[in-house]
């Protein structure tokens, strides 16, 4: 089953939209622009009526999985249930269409929402204050370091070229490092998964920087040292960073700001229940503590308390400047104001309590059938692997397309990278026991099958829109646009 | 609200089959000193009901466009969204999935990126697009980056008739990345060519314009782009996607890397976000290009499917040697886009662009027969364009503000040589009598 390209649906003459007539009076094109800048051929958009381009997108959506559609857990992701009212909220024409230059005074519902925003989630964080500019979780990272670059140099601290991430880390952290002009430390993980203590030691030093952390970690374990991390790359001169991927095992628990961070990014698209898109967009808020408060993007949201009117602050004057056009994902902040607003405080921690219970119970379950590298409690998400299968040819790639014909999304597969073939699982609070349990059963089935006929399970997916794709090819000889055959 | 389904029931007995026997259990391996200890200081939860009702009161805090008349653009622009695109948007398979990790369940997202791409490259003559940016001012401060990359020179020459919150962005990348931004000024609304010429030389990396500029202004971008292939520069232009109905492609004056913000096909200004900046290029460059690429490919069957590709540039393969650290892109902002893009179809952009320069056109003409009104720069332009009062322009705006009238940006806050200076933007959804109501406002204002 596969659906055609838009442009093969193109029929000369068709329309899917007009517009009402030109109420002004026309001029020629030549009379308004330079003769030489005017388009001579139009762009080759496909010529389709409303009724082809609403068939074709709604074929399209049915070619795709997602949370509505079913069970979700792709670890370090949080596909958790997103509440449709806060779609509407987003969309209200008081939201929607506002213009970012409209004078303060006509938007000061926009900036009060923005205000509090802020404060809620340096509360759910333990810091200081919240820039709400970056558009994801990898801008956040960036914003964040950025930070920290800033309050080096202004100290007059020119030596820290170097940031030390985890062998566990996320690849955008390291990634991030380097578009911010840092050399990175890798620091290998302990037999527990965490930060080895030793390792750190000896990778500080007074070019440090900062730490990159997660925690929980990418294996989905509290880092019971943290204090004493913090304390050792804060001895060095270095700072803290929190990468708040996993927030959403800890909310209303244990807060990255009482653990000794300095900078911390958060994914509202994950922890607080806005839609991923596909793709985004997402929305990268960056808490700091006090000291880094000065060197957060411009503008902040300001209350001036004595007329009770919200302003742009952007008087500031060590700021990292700008990192996004206007004042970031607005929309998406709209979303997660309404998530926290509905859910309140005790939602939040209810979330993460039932985030970890859901995680835990999986992972006791799909441990009689696969292998269990880390045999402790998990936050809210772990790792297994289909190391049992070994010998008979079976890989975490074909359990990952397995489960395609059982209408699941897979877990994130290879990842992390110090784990050998590594499954992760996120079951998200938002998932029931009845959907666990189903999905427990269908893990043994293809337990049992990699054991008694793996070719069904290396040879899958066998009923999904395509088969296994061709990626070398792809990348190799990359087809990338539909070409004009005129 | 409460969107977790497990019951008491339901816990105990999860609790019981993993060996705990409270809540409590599964933090007890934290250690109480960075536990929280207290409940969180933030509001109780509502009732959707009383959610809604919140909302919409702060929301009814704002004046927004559908009340108000908005002369705004600056980089935001208001064009018609057709009914479909938000009935489509709302299909959940593609709202509420992820990055497209397992192309066998997520052909939708992955072939409407693909047309995203090329709707994209028929729009500017571009070779290649990627699947979306954030927005533009982050796509132009990525190419800045790989201009450095690619020609290993570390100056960027940037025209201040570039929107100045693009520059700004730009400022705080290059800052972090060790690039220096070297500003060229203007003369007669566009940027000046002397001046140009002079900056350029061969140690820089990439010239850097917008089209139509931040003024509105169309730009001799024939001639920057033979100072930047004299001096063995990357030019780089950002351009308004819309314009391109009637505007010649960049491709034609020899860009090697194009970017914009499709914002102005089907998504709502929304304060300044979600937009959708796009990033496109030349099969040179494609391999150094930022963020998520779609291909197409065949499946084991042989039939026609799309994946992500060239992934080996991306953070989750290369880490820190990746192109960039890009890690979504706005899907959804993008397939709005695409959907709008389609519906309008080749005659659609054509008149949509067409009534945009007629109504701006027109606007301008009445404007500046205002005694105290003039046009500020006299070149050519596309849907937006600069006029000078004799009146203080914040007090204008005040008093068209009275007549639920937005008036244009004030240009002073960002260029203080412009002193009571309006950036005013006319577009497809403002009728004859909106516009003349305008000019009837404004010459009214004592």
């Amino acid at each position: 089953m596969t659906e055609p390209l838009i442009f093969e649906l193109s029929k000369a003459g068709r329309r899917g939209t007009t517009l009402p007539p030109m109420d002004v009076p026309e001029m020629n094109l030549d009379e308004m622009l330079p003769p030489e800048e005017i388009r001579e051929k139009p762009a080759q958009f496909p010529e389709v009526s409303e009724v082809d381009i609403v068939r074709h997108f709604t074929r399209l959506s049915q070619l795709n999985h997602g949370v509505d559609t079913g069970f979700y857990p792709l670890g370090s992701c949080t596909m958790k249930y997103n509440p449709k009212v806060n779609e509407d909220m987003a969309r209200l024409p008081g939201f929607a269409h506002l213009h970012p230059y409209q004078q303060e005074e006509t938007v000061q519902g926009a900036l009060e929402l923005m205000y509090e925003s802020d404060k809620y989630l340096s509360e759910v964080t333990g810091m200081n204050r919240v820039t709400l500019q970056p558009a994801a979780g990898a801008h956040g990272e960036l914003t964040g370091l950025m930070i920290v670059k800033k309050y080096h140099t202004d100290r007059g601290d020119h030596k820290r070229t170097k940031v030390i991430v985890p062998d566990s880390a996320h690849g955008t952290n390291p990634a991030t490092a380097a578009v911010c002009g840092y050399d990175t430390v890798e620091v290998k993980s302990n037999q527990y998964g965490g930060v080895d203590i030793d390792a750190l030691k000896s990778a500080v030093n007074d070019e440090t920087a900062a730490l990159m952390l997660t925690n929980p970690n990418t294996l989905g374990l509290f880092d019971e040292n943290i204090e004493e991390i913090a304390k050792i790359v804060h001895d060095a001169g270095g700072l803290v960073y929190y990468d708040g991927a996993n927030m959403n095992a800890i909310m209303g628990i244990a807060r990255p700001g009482d653990m000794g961070f300095d900078v911390v990014h958060l994914n509202l698209h994950k922890t607080f229940a806005t839609p991923h898109g596909g793709g985004g967009p997402g929305s990268g808020p960056v808490g700091v503590k006090d000291f880094l408060v000065p060197f957060l993007p411009k503008p902040l949201v300001e209350l001036n308390k004595e007329e009770d009117k919200y302003f742009l602050d952007f008087d500031r004057p060590k700021s990292i400047g700008k990192i996004k056009g206007y004042y970031g994902n607005f929309g998406v902040v709209v979303k997660a104001y309404s998530y926290i607003k509905g859910v309140g405080g005790e939602g939040l921690k209810h979330a993460s309590e039932n985030a970890v219970l859901n995680a835990n119970y999986l992972m006791r379950a799909l441990s009689k059938d696969y292998y269990l590298p880390y045999d402790q409690t998990c936050m809210h998400e772990f790792i297994v692997t289909p190391k049992p299968y070994k010998d008979k040819g079976v890989h975490t790639l074909d359990i990952a397309k397995r489960l395609l014909d059982f209408g699941y999304h897979p877990p994130t597969i290879y990842f992390p990278l110090i784990v050998e073939e590594a499954m992760m699982f996120e079951p998200t609070e938002t998932e029931s026991k009845e959907t666990l349990d189903d999905f427990i059963q269908c893990m043994s089935a293809i337990a049992k099958e990699c054991a008694e006929d793996p070719e069904v399970v290396t040879t899958a997916p066998h009923n999904t829109p395509v088969g296994r794709l061709d990626e070398v090819t792809a990348a190799r000889k990359p087809d990338l646009k539909w070409e004009p055959s005129n | 609200m409460n969107y977790v389904p497990n019951t008491d029931k339901d816990r105990q007995e999860m609790l019981t089959a993993i060996g705990m026997s409270s809540m409590d259990d599964l933090f007890a391996h934290i250690p109480d000193n960075v536990k929280l200890g207290r409940a969180l200081n933030l509001p109780h939860g509502l009732s959707e009901l009383e959610l809604s009702r919140h909302v919409q009161n702060l929301s009814k805090k704002n004046s927004n466009l559908e009340e108000f008349s908005s002369f705004l653009g600056a980089g935001s622009y208001e064009h018609f969204i057709p009914s479909l695109v938000n009935h489509m948007l709302l299909r959940s398979e593609f709202y509420t999935a992820y990055t497209p990790y397992q192309p066998e369940i997520s052909q939708g997202t992955l072939q409407a990126i693909y047309e995203f791409q090329s709707l994209i490259c028929e729009l500017t003559g571009m070779e290649v697009a990627n699947a979306s940016m954030y927005d533009v001012a982050t796509a132009l401060a990525e190419s800045a980056s790989l201009a450095g990359g690619q020609t290993r020179k570390n100056k960027i020459v940037v025209s201040s008739t570039v929107h100045p919150e693009y520059r700004q962005v730009m400022q705080t990348y290059a800052e972090a990345q060790g690039l220096e931004i070297i500003e060229v000024g203007y003369s007669g609304g566009v940027t000046d060519l002397a001046e140009l010429a002079e900056k350029v030389s061969t140690d820089i990396a990439a010239v850097v314009i917008q089209q139509p500029n931040f003024f509105g202004c169309i730009e001799q971008v024939e001639k920057i782009g033979e100072i930047a292939k004299q001096n063995k520069a990357l030019y780089v232009t950002a351009v308004d996607p819309v314009s391109l109905g009637v505007l010649r492609p960049p491709a034609a004056y020899g860009a090697d890397i194009v970017v914009g913000d499709a914002q102005s096909f089907g998504n709502p200004i929304s304060f300044g976000g979600p937009h959708v900046g796009f990033f496109a290029t030349t099969k040179k460059l494609m391999r150094k290009m930022p963020g998520r690429i779609v291909g197409a490919t065949v499946d084991d069957n042989g039939r026609r499917g799309f994946v992500l590709t060239l992934q080996a540039r991306e953070q989750h393969i290369r880490r820190e040697k990746a192109t960039s650290n890009i890690c979504s892109n706005q899907a959804l902002a993008a397939l709005a886009a695409t959907i709008t893009m389609v519906t309008l179809g080749k005659e659609g952009l054509k008149e949509m662009a067409t009534q945009c320069i007629n109504k701006a056109h027109y606007t301008y003409e009445q404007l500046t027969r205002i005694k105290g009104v003039t046009g500020k720069f006299n070149g050519p332009f596309f849907q937006e364009f600069v006029v000078e009062s004799e009146k203080d322009i914040e007090t204008v705006n005040k008093g068209l503000l009275k007549e639920k009238i937005f008036g244009g940006f004030p240009l002073e806050k960002y260029y203080p040589e412009l002193k009571n200076s309006s950036l005013l933007c006319v577009t497809e959804v403002k009728t004859k009598q909106q516009l003349d109501d305008l000019v009837n406002a404004w010459e009214g204002l004592a």
